[in-house]
């Protein structure tokens, strides 16, 4: 039997396909559960789990919510606009006064790339990454997965295009750590002032013209451009990147007739993503969705497994930190 | 470490015996198989079930619905164990209220397992009646449970195991005793 060895959920960089498949096998039969009556089981009653989220969230707060509520944890948030960060207290303080409260895992988003590596050497409770900076969002790149492998079974040899901000995306980035240990083919398209350097190296193909990449694709994964960042001039209009980058049917017809499409949302329809697509036979939208939820129970029923007497001590203490760095 | 057999407690003949006796008993018992919905739980029971359900079938010529449980997520004793025991699916797709249902496990020992289960069912609707059924009934209860139904009732000491195996998943029907790895 194969076990979940780490504490921590830091980010798919590093983690093996075994550990993948495990988490998505879980979360596969944790997908059942939201279908029953009576939509709760009591595999972590008495568990007390903190979401920390410093940046705005919907989905992925309410995701993870409910993922901790089916699974009878007790749930209670904190978001950055209500609390004491706004009276200037520092990551560490924050964190360490809500330990003091005992709480068993913690589910932190961070607009700082690292913040929860840094309070997962700190801290006794497990730290689960809902998205830090442009780093890693790693429980949206393992529910990606998990749909893609629920329509496939296998990933491997199949093409799937990533297209949009692949720079400042961490969706990004943990799709293609994930997608690349799994076996699948990455394509990434964008325009070049939203494309990292060196991104060869992670084992992906840079594609910078939108036709071509999608030639061929059994999965386009449209990531949304973050409004936010338009002050930064990376492109000169929204029409344009609509014009150059945006996935329409038109451009679709290019891909295979069964290709699944992917958008992790919130959708900017009509810029990165056209209306006919989005609502369209092949769009999984939805059931990405659905599957975050499974996945998160996955994950938190994992780590928490994890968490024996024996790990008390501060010498093992210090090797599950160990485990989980890459 | 070997684990020491030392008896064969019913082999492929006893086995099939015994639960074609039980559903006898369960028609028996509760006149009639209209409202009775068959659920194992899993791993073995889930076999048990299907084939009590199929002599059911045999003997009243209609065909009783089967579910599964998996009770990993409702165990007691989940927050001590170290390894994360992997969850199989739960498949409850009839409506279970108002039925009665006849849980199927193949051995009952200390209670918790069935304690689970009875949880679990209960998440899933009000059943008029639940039934146990199980293969080997060895003692040592630690919860107020009984079964309405046994294969096999066996004294053992706690130092023993008894290990069930079924065609479906073992290639060969049989129940062993056996001494338990020091």
């Amino acid at each position: 039997m194969i076990t979940l060895k780490r504490r921590h959920l830091l980010g798919l960089d590093g983690m093996s396909a075994n550990e993948i498949n495990l988490i998505l096998d879980t979360a596969e039969s944790f997908k059942e559960i939201s279908e029953r009556p009576v939509k709760k089981v009591p595999a972590l009653r008495g568990k007390t789990i903190a979401n920390l989220f410093f940046e705005p969230s919907t989905r992925t707060r309410l995701s993870f919510e409910l993922a901790e509520k089916r699974l009878s944890a007790d749930a209670v948030n904190f978001s950055a606009s209500t609390s004491s960060v706004k009276k200037g207290e520092t990551l560490r303080d924050t964190a360490e006064n809500i330990q003091a409260m005992k709480v068993d895992m913690l589910v932190m988003r961070h607009g700082a790339t690292g913040a929860p590596h840094f309070l997962s050497q700190i801290l006794d409770a497990s730290v689960i990454n809902a998205g830090d900076g442009t780093h890693e969002h790693p429980t949206q790149g393992l529910l990606d997965i998990f749909t893609l492998r629920e329509k496939w079974g296998d990933l491997k040899g199949r093409k799937v295009v990533i297209i949009g901000d692949i720079m400042h995306s961490r969706v990004a980035r943990s799709n293609i750590f994930g997608l690349v240990t799994m076996g699948a083919n990455v394509t990434v398209c964008g325009p070049p002032t939203m494309m990292p350097p060196h991104l060869d190296r992670l084992g992906v193909t840079v594609e910078p013209y939108l036709r071509e990449a999608v030639e061929g694709a059994d999965a386009v994964n449209v990531l949304r451009i973050q409004l936010e960042r338009q002050h930064t001039s990376l492109f000169p209009s929204l029409d344009e990147y609509a014009r150059v980058f945006g996935v329409n049917d038109d451009v679709l017809k290019l891909a295979k007739p069964d290709c699944i499409v992917m958008h992790p949302g919130p959708m900017n329809r009509g810029v990165e993503i056209s209306h006919d697509v989005a609502d369209g036979e092949r769009a999984v939208i939805l059931e990405q969705v659905t599957n975050g939820v499974a996945v998160r129970m996955a994950v938190l029923y994992l780590l928490s497994g994890g968490e024996a007497p024996e790990i008390k001590s501060e010498k093992s203490e210090i090797q599950a930190v160990a485990d989980t760095e890459v | 470490m070997e684990i020491q057999h030392k008896a064969v407690l019913m082999d492929r003949d006893q086995i099939r015996r015994a639960v074609k006796r039980i559903a006898h008993e369960i028609v028996e018992r509760n006149a009639g198989v209209e409202d009775i919905v068959v659920v194992g739980i899993r791993r073995r029971g889930v076999y048990l079930a299907d084939r009590i359900a199929g002599y059911i079938g045999q003997i009243e010529g209609y065909q009783v619905p089967t579910g599964i449980l998996d009770i990993t997520l409702y165990r007691d004793d989940f927050q001590q164990r170290w390894q994360t025991p992997h969850i199989g699916v739960t498949e409850i797709k009839v409506d279970i209220n108002d039925k009665i249902i006849i849980l199927v496990d193949d051995v009952l020992y200390t209670g918790r397992t069935v304690r689970a289960a009875l949880d679990e069912l209960i998440d899933f609707g009000r059943p008029r009646r639940i039934q146990l059924a199980v293969l080997v009934d060895r003692g040592h209860r630690e919860f107020p449970i009984k079964a309405d139904y046994v294969g096999k009732n066996v004294p053992t000491s706690e130092d023993e195991l008894v290990e069930v195996h079924l065609s479906e998943l073992d290639e060969i029907d049989e129940v062993i005793l056996a001494e338990k790895p020091a």
